[in-house]
């Protein structure tokens, strides 16, 4: 699980170009929106296109990301139980 | 017939260097435009980290937007009623052909919504409005070469029916590492005379 965070936290850097911050920067119970790391809807979009070519998951239904990307702990739990790849 | 409109002041980026007003204010040799662009935006030290999400023509558009915009003390809490007429070649080409390499393949389709969003030319002009909080009138064209006398009529008619204050107008091109931007401000303000030999001129200084 570790090891997922760490990778979430390195491709979220990546994908969502947030070229000022590091992995060190994002804490596990970081809110991932609003307050936290300030994400907008369409960094909320390419989360769910990272979900689906990283791991094999498919979100159908855009309400239950709200509560998968809340913060680094929600989408590594999310991500260990559902991923077919 | 003489313009009753003045350029009061103009910026390039081209070959790697940023010039505003004729001198030169930054360079960056040898230097991708990836790099060259990022190294231009911390030279000006802004803090903008949507800076990074944008596609290369935002960032190149953009930033020298920015450059020439902060040189005129403008409060941006204020409604600046100052319109944008940008022009280019290539559109948005740049972006497409990102945009089009991810869903080329059945397999592997997996579009990005944050390209996606730049494939259109005018999406630069929304992200200047953005920073600058610019409610005016904007409009990007495509023309096979530099137009002098379309940003002329346009910006002066613009000026004519009170529609802005002043026209931020110009040509922002770019192709993979083929760049280049020219914008200048013009309204009642300024020296030099907003005619088609002054911005000819000024666009190959």
């Amino acid at each position: 699980m570790e090891a997922l965070k760490q990778e979430l936290k390195e491709n979220i850097i990546e994908q969502l170009n947030l070229e000022d911050m590091t992995v060190e920067d994002i804490a596990d119970d970081d809110m991932l929106f609003g307050d936290g790391l300030a994400l907008d809807s369409i960094d909320a979009l390419e989360l769910i296109v990272m979900l689906d070519k990283n791991y094999g998951i498919k979100l159908t239904d855009p309400k239950e990301g709200r509560a998968i990307f809340e913060s680094i702990n929600t989408m590594a739990a999310y991500i260990t139980e559902h991923r077919s790849k | 017939m003489n313009s009753k409109y003045n350029i009061s002041s103009y910026i390039h980026i081209k070959n790697n260097q940023v010039s505003l007003n004729g001198s030169v204010i930054f360079i960056e040799e040898h230097s991708i435009f990836t790099n060259f662009i990022k190294a231009a935006y911390k030279a000006q030290n802004t803090k903008y980290p949507k800076f990074f999400k944008m596609d290369n023509l935002s960032k190149l558009a953009f930033l020298a937007a920015d450059i020439l915009l902060k040189k005129q003390n403008l409060n941006v809490e204020n409604n600046n009623n100052i319109a944008l007429v940008f022009s280019n070649k290539a559109s948005s080409l740049d972006t497409d052909i990102s945009h089009q390499k991810a869903i080329q393949h059945k397999d592997n389709y997996f579009p990005s919504p944050a390209v996606f969003v730049y494939t259109l030319p005018n999406i630069c002009l929304g992200e200047i409005s953005i920073k600058y909080k610019l409610y005016t009138e904007n409009s990007f064209f495509i023309f096979e070469h530099f137009n002098a006398e379309h940003l002329i009529a346009n910006s002066n008619s613009l000026l004519d029916t009170n529609k802005a204050e002043s026209v931020l107008c110009g040509w922002v091109e770019l192709e993979g590492e083929n760049y280049e931007a020219f914008l200048y401000l013009v309204s009642k303000e300024g020296t030099l005379e907003h005619n088609k030999q002054n911005i000819i001129t000024l666009y190959n200084t």
